[in-house]
């Protein structure tokens, strides 16, 4: 297991202060300072014993169904003229990255001694992540879930409810993801001793960022593996992946941050177009400020109040990116690009048609990208395919018509 | 001579230092509101400056802060509308808030115009100890604001003594481990109270959270030199038809 693995001296992994470059910190109020600090002092302790390593490293292959494939999808490299490998975490149990991380977390949170667990949720993927848990170890759940998600995602509200876990209602502010995040805060505040914040992406105050995108460094680490089993190199010439709090772009790239040589593509969520004022393309739109506890940039108006993005993918839909993401940004060190509503749903279709899988509209970000690489016959793209469709089908039936006319 | 530092040398008990939201619950109220503090004798005015995701607040305050944010509010908008302020109200004010809009604003220009309107004190529940330490002290003391720390009965001796260096003006004690307006017994905080008054801090301190009566106020202010009262506050002004008489009605009631 590598997720314990000593960053120290990197230029992209996170600082021993909790920064990466001016972004990432711990911006919170005194309130929290005990539960974040009881994490930072203890999760990379935890994290390096072999004990709980063993444990994750077997819930991981035995419940979650780990590792995922490595895909070579023969028909979309025709088409782009190139090797393409979808990392297969659609097949991961509850169907989406997530569950790495919940996993991770809940084993962290009972050797701290914690008895309860609280979690954020925009769609509903994370909350079920959470809840499924939850219900395996036993233990107490609620998720704060925005008024107005509740509405949009019924299926994954009753997936929760059924797993045992309590869905609280955001009904503050703008009743999405940001404001579910700030309920959860504020639960955390109220309950500092007794219960674990499971946050669902490499977002929140230090050690979050850092915490969650090593739990999700199994999937670039088994990306590592299975590519040299199956082509003699390790380091594929390119990684691909949606990016809203940027959780699954994290795991994707962990173990190739420092390999200057594999070209990081994270694809942003560019809504109804960039400039179209209904977008949620962060690294194009934000300026540096400071969201739930972290330095990073965020979408506001020219006053600091954080704005309402807007994407097709309820996962995308965050006004922030995880600080790492930030900092990939402000170096260049990952080239990002965005994709609106109808090219992910475009590609979402194309996916399916070429190689019968039906991606989640948040992976078909990524793959939207696939024809603006400049791709040689020779290069090797991994693109992670986050999660599966089944909790779209609402918006692809929507479409089917548009999309499936030829 | 800072105005907190004024107040503290002239009274040391039952200090009522009131939260309200700017432009709450009207756009122009800002400063009707002030006024009528004064007149009805608080000591000290804590004034909110509305951010979309306030985290440290509780619903209520939430709320004021999202209707403030409805009316116009913005930082440019308060300091027009403190422009001046000086010449009515001689209470301290201190301005709370959250980081992101002071970033979008610029630290120093802020401070610099908080400074230049007659403000006296910020507090800043997102800006960590460390952060404040390293980067913005000096600037505080250029302008000569106070930053108002924030204790909570999980925060260990040692931190709090680390917190008491550090705070001007007073230190905020937080009375129980909840976001503002959480009805707790604060009998049950009595422990922690007793505990803060043991450590014989270099500031004055103030309890918040969950101050909201005679009673609760009471409890308060014999442990400490005061409290300060907001989400009770801002509940009693929501439906306010008459700013003054409002205030003047819940003043009496603590008083």
């Amino acid at each position: 297991m590598d997720i314990a693995v000593n960053t120290s001296g990197s230029r992209y992994h996170v600082d021993k202060n909790g920064y990466y470059g001016r972004f990432g910190g711990a911006y919170i109020p005194e309130m929290l300072y005990p539960n974040v600090e009881e994490l930072r002092q203890n999760y990379m302790q935890i994290l390096s014993d072999t004990g709980f390593q063993q444990q994750f490293a077997h819930l991981l292959s035995d419940y979650v169904g780990r590792p995922s494939p490595l895909y070579l999808a023969q028909r979309l490299s025709e088409k782009y003229q190139a090797n393409i490998y979808l990392k297969r975490e659609d097949l991961n149990h509850t169907g989406a990255h997530k569950i790495n991380n919940t996993i991770g977390q809940i084993l962290l949170a009972q050797r701290l001694g914690k008895k309860r667990i609280i979690a954020e949720t925009g769609a509903g993927q994370h909350g079920v992540a959470t809840a499924t848990v939850c219900a395996l170890m036993g233990m107490e759940c609620v998720v704060y879930m925005g008024s107005v998600d509740i509405e949009r995602q019924a299926p994954n509200v009753a997936r929760m409810k059924m797993l045992g876990a309590t869905v609280m209602p955001a009904t503050s502010g703008s009743r999405t993801l940001k404001d579910a995040t700030n309920e959860a805060i504020r639960d955390w505040i109220n309950n500092p001793v007794d219960t674990h914040y499971i946050i669902g992406s490499v977002v929140g105050p230090h050690p979050y960022p850092d915490m969650v995108a090593r739990f999700q460094s199994v999937i670039s680490e088994e990306i590592m593996r299975q590519l040299l089993e199956k082509t003699g190199r390790a380091y594929p010439d390119y990684v691909m992946a949606c990016v809203g709090g940027g959780s699954n772009a994290a795991g994707a790239f962990f173990h190739f941050l420092d390999h200057e040589k594999v070209q990081l593509i994270p694809v942003e969520a560019a809504g109804k177009g960039v400039n179209s004022g209904f977008s949620a393309a962060t690294s194009q739109l934000g300026r540096p400020g400071v969201i739930h506890a972290s330095k990073t940039l965020l979408m506001q108006t020219e006053d600091g109040q954080i704005v309402e993005p807007h994407s097709i993918s309820a996962g995308l839909d965050y006004p922030g990116v995880g600080p790492l993401h930030a900092h990939l940004f402000e170096t260049g060190r990952a080239r990002f690009l965005h994709a609106t509503d109808d090219e992910a749903l475009a590609a979402a279709f194309e996916l399916t048609r070429l190689e019968g899988i039906i991606p989640a509209l948040e992976s078909s970000h990524a793959l939207a990208r696939l024809g603006d690489l400049a791709l040689q016959p020779d290069d090797v793209v991994v693109v992670c395919l986050s999660g599966r469709g089944d909790k779209d089908m609402a918006t692809y039936i929507r479409h089917l018509e548009q999309f499936t006319k030829s | 001579m800072n105005r907190i530092d004024q107040l503290f040398a002239s009274k040391q008990e039952r200090i009522l230092n009131i939260y309200c939201t700017a432009g709450f619950p009207g756009p122009d109220d800002t400063l009707p509101v002030m006024t009528a503090l004064q007149a009805h004798g608080a000591d000290m005015i804590e004034l909110g400056m509305p951010f979309s995701d306030p985290l440290a607040d509780g619903p209520v305050i939430q709320d004021s802060s999202t209707r403030a944010l409805q009316n116009g509010m913005s930082l440019k908008k308060l300091f027009g509308q403190l422009e001046g302020f000086r010449d009515r109200i001689h209470l301290p004010v201190i301005l709370m808030g959250y980081l992101n809009p002071i970033l979008q604003f610029g630290v120093e220009a802020f401070l610099e115009k908080c400074a230049a309107v007659g403000v006296d004190g910020l507090i800043l529940p997102d800006l960590p100890m460390a952060e404040y330490e390293q980067e913005y002290k000096p600037l505080f003391e250029k302008y000569g604001l106070h930053l108002i720390l924030l204790v909570t009965p999980e925060t260990s001796d040692e931190r709090v003594r680390q917190i008491d260096a550090l705070s001007r003006g007073f230190v905020y004690a937080v009375s129980s481990s909840s976001t503002t307006g959480k009805d707790k017994d604060m009998s049950a905080q009595q422990a922690y109270f007793e505990r803060l008054k043991g450590l014989q801090l270099k500031n004055p301190v103030l309890i918040g959270f969950g101050i909201r009566d005679k009673r609760t106020f009471d409890t308060a202010c014999a442990y400490s030199n005061g409290a300060i009262i907001g989400t009770a506050f801002i509940r009693a002004m929501e439906h306010s038809k008459d700013i003054d008489a409002t205030v003047q009605q819940f003043i009496q009631t603590i008083r």
